[in-house]
């Protein structure tokens, strides 16, 4: 059974029935030290490392850096508080270790593989940890928010398991960043400037924590002044991500083990929400002429886009995946949705897109723009993010300005929201225009979308429209499953889109949905493992089995109930996979449809899109008001 | 509530009516991030209150009010507040009827944004286009005030601008705003002459 996804107590014994290597156990504060970090660059490194056991696996640039005092180093550290501890002598690549890329792939069967998570592995711990030692100071910052508590280990926080995310809705601003609660959440996310000014934070005021960002902001340049990039540090319970992105650094801190790369790619996320926002140019603009400017100011009443973000990632595999969950629909109504689509169109419409309960209806998208490129699932989160966010909104018509990051991270669209079911407001109409003043001529597509949805009838259909039951595949002992194809053959670069049933029972509470989510987690980090990826794995959980499968044409993920064996579980997946084939119609857009609205094809470039419509948001308006 | 409310616009002369035929009043509401510039729409136009999020671009809202023998169709853009979108607000009050500059009297910082406000607007506007109304919100905290009516009062004089004082969560004033907007007999008659050149 797997350590990772045990309940709290577990984990707990499993850490310290761990061998000798936990060591320290006589010294609580042990348990903090920052066992390992991993720099991107060059040379991996390992610093001064009294543990004897080899480490595992070797990413091609990793350095480890142990946190005892040490014989000092090469390195010479300019500045920056920590110092003391840190050390490095470049010899030692094969006492490199990383998290996840140690591999039980050697586990098909899934029974206990061994602790071999970063987290609960302290090779270095069984040397003698000092408080004063540079990696355990940042760790205790990190988990404290404060620099002056940096004498006394606040042991307790750290060692205690992580308590799941806790949905109190109101106020994550006021919380008290000292507090035992804040230390216990189970994913922080920050965003600071380069200059260390604090631009976000999950929970608690940035404000409460600009010492603590200061901290990470001097742990960034630090490494950088050795011509090297800070990528992650783990401790016992606690993986810290570090990324950088222009004028930006995001940092997440995470006791949910989730592997880094996982953790990266949703920061990557949470950075393109902030562009989609300002626009990757104006970021970058503003920054190289003020270093010190207060992003916050641009960003003030986007936190909640910003916490909704990450509600969303931690609770919607779509972002895990990076594909697009479109709502089962019958292939002939989902045509008549975008023929009533593709007839309301307007100069310079680009992307006309529908939504049902926050999953896709259908997408028509104009002709030189699919030409070119494809709307990209990541684009579609984020928008989908920004109409839950404004849901507050949802009796008026929305007209906003949108960057979709990937498409083009320098420009903006001008995106139309409206309902089309009010009061309900389950129906949500999004057109994206690159005209800025097309506000009139674009809601006039509304009007003709709305008639086009009465005589057809259209919403009601639309309102009997849901997801399915693992129990319609009609497969014993299926509970759950996540079905993404490669692209569809008959259509290539399409959207890409997964299909899962809903979350039933043992799932339907919030926790035990989550548990599912870490446990699809887990295998797909083993995976998407960057050292030791794997195609195939069978693996026992304690209440569950789980398959997962990637082959050229699909990644399949499955849950079954624990009594499954292999060989009906496999037999599972072949009726599964000849399930959804039968259904795919019903399942995914097959045929996504275009329409054109460009009155200048040549125009229509990706490149000369963003060009026509590129503003400059610094000079026009908004600084002139500061 | 709503049963008061009705009352007061139908005795204040205001009437709510479903016809879309109307003359068509373009109406802005401009001022800083949690002002209560959504709150004043979302009264205005529904008649309610509720705490909303900070708005995302701009919202467009329309409401028909029937005003003595003419039926005014209002468009209202309600702006977001925030800086990144200012780049983008003079599209919506170009051409407005109406501005409402509003600030929240609980916060100077507000009052004092409210001012650059009416400096940009006075690059936009051309003068006898636009109505400009400064609106102090909130007025159902007194206890938190930190701008007073004088002061409010003496700023709109000076920029010969129409003042008012409301509360968009009782919706103390609303009434009085909106007829102040649509029936102050000099700008009733100022309205109409642009309501004539824009006859829908």
């Amino acid at each position: 059974m797997e350590e990772e996804h045990q309940d709290k107590e577990q984990s707990e014994t499993v850490r310290c029935s761990e061998p000798q290597s936990h060591c320290s156990l006589d010294e609580p504060d042990s348990l903090q030290v920052a066992n390992t970090i991993s720099l991107e660059n060059s040379s991996p490194v390992k610093l001064d490392c009294s543990t004897e056991k080899p480490c595992r696996s070797s990413s091609d640039t990793v350095k480890d850096i142990d946190s005892t005092n040490g014989p000092s180093e090469p390195e010479p550290e300019p500045e920056g508080p920590e110092g003391d501890g840190m050390s490095t002598r470049s010899s030692e690549l094969s006492e490199v270790r990383t998290g996840e890329e140690n591999g039980p792939s050697s586990q098909p069967q899934g029974t206990a593989y061994e602790e071999d998570q970063p987290e609960n592995v302290s090779d270095s711990a069984s040397t003698d940890n000092t408080l004063e030692d540079s990696s355990e100071f940042v760790v205790t910052v990190l988990a404290r928010g404060s620099l002056e508590d940096q004498g006394e280990g606040p042991s307790s926080a750290l060692s205690e398991a992580s308590s799941p995310v806790q949905a109190q809705a109101p106020s994550h601003r006021d919380e008290d960043v000292t507090a035992e609660s804040w230390r216990r959440h189970r994913k922080h996310v920050f965003v600071l400037s380069e200059a260390g000014k604090p631009i976000y934070s999950r929970y608690g005021n940035e404000e409460a924590l600009s010492s603590t960002m200061g901290v990470m902001m001097a742990l960034v340049s630090f490494v950088q002044s050795g011509d090297n990039t800070i990528r992650s540090i783990y401790s016992d319970e606690h993986t810290v991500v570090f990324m950088q992105q222009g004028p930006l650094v995001l940092v997440s801190v995470s006791c949910s083990r989730q592997s880094e790369q996982q953790l990266r790619s949703e920061l990557l996320y949470v950075y393109n929400q902030i562009v989609s926002m300002l626009t990757q140019a104006s970021i970058n603009r503003i920054f190289e002429r003020k270093k010190n400017y207060d992003l916050r100011r641009l960003l003030a009443g986007s936190e909640k886009i910003l916490d909704g973000l990450l509600n969303l990632v931690d609770s919607d595999p779509s972002f895990l995946l990076s594909a697009v969950h479109c709502l089962p629909l019958a292939s002939s109504l989902r045509d008549s949705l975008s023929q009533i689509l593709q007839k309301a169109i307007t100069p310079n419409l680009v992307f006309s897109i529908l939504i049902a309960k926050n999953q896709l209806l259908t997408i028509v998208q104009e002709k030189t723009v699919i030409e070119d490129t494809r709307l990209e699932p990541a684009d579609l989160h984020l928008l989908l993010n920004l109409i839950g966010a404004s849901s507050a909104f949802q009796a008026g018509e929305i007209w906003t300005p949108i960057c979709l990051p990937l498409f083009n991270p320098d420009c903006y669209f001008y995106a139309y929201i409206s309902y089309l079911d009010p009061p309900e407001c389950t129906v949500c109409l999004l057109l994206l225009s690159t005209d800025k003043e097309a506000f009139y001529a674009v809601a006039d597509c509304k009007r003709k979308i709305d008639e086009g949805m009465r005589t057809q009838n259209a919403l009601r259909s639309i309102a009997r429209a849901q997801s399915y039951s693992a129990s319609q595949v009609g497969v014993s002992d299926l509970r759950h499953f996540m079905y993404k194809p490669f692209d569809v053959p008959d259509n290539h670069r399409q959207l890409t889109q997964f299909t899962s049933p809903e979350m039933e029972a043992p799932y339907s509470s919030e926790e035990e949905r989550m548990r599912l989510l870490d446990l699809y987690r887990y295998m797909h980090s083993r995976i998407h493992s960057s050292s030791r990826p794997l195609k195939l794995i069978y693996h026992v959980a304690e209440r569950e089995t789980l398959l997962a499968w990637v082959t050229s044409k699909f990644e399949l993920y499955t849950c079954f109930s624990p009594l499954v064996t292999k060989a009906s579980a496999i037999n599972a997946i072949t009726k599964l996979l000849r399930w959804i084939k039968k259904e795919e119609d019903r399942l995914f857009i097959r045929n996504p449809p275009k329409y054109s609205t460009t009155p200048n094809p040549s125009k229509g470039s990706r490149g000369g899109k963003g060009g026509s419509d590129r503003q400059d948001t610094t000079d026009n308006g908004f600084l002139s008001l500061l | 509530m709503s049963e008061v409310r009705v009352r007061g616009r139908a005795e204040t002369g205001l009437k709510f009516h479903g016809e879309t035929r109307a003359l068509r009043v373009k109406m802005v509401l401009l001022g800083s991030s949690g002002v209560g510039k959504s709150s004043l729409a979302l009264r205005f136009s529904k008649d309610e209150f509720k705490a909303s999020a900070p708005t995302v671009g701009c919202a467009y809202l329309t409401q028909v009010v029937c005003l003595h023998d003419a039926t005014l169709r209002f468009e209202i853009w309600d702006t977001a507040g925030q800086e990144k979108y200012h780049s983008v607000t003079p599209l919506y009050y170009r051409g407005a009827h109406a501005a409402l500059v509003v600030y929240d009297i609980t916060k100077r910082e507000s009052f004092i944004r409210a001012q650059l406000w009416l400096k940009e607007l006075e690059k936009q506007y051309i003068p006898g286009e636009t109505e400009v109304v400064l609106v102090g919100n909130k007025m159902d905290l007194p206890d938190d005030r930190e701008v007073s009516l004088q002061e409010g009062r003496s700023l709109a004089e000076r920029g010969g601008l129409l003042f008012m004082e409301t509360s968009a969560k009782s919706g103390e004033q609303m009434n009085e705003l909106l007829l102040t907007i649509g029936s102050n007999p000099e700008h009733k008659i100022r309205i109409m002459q642009l309501l004539e050149r824009n006859r829908v």
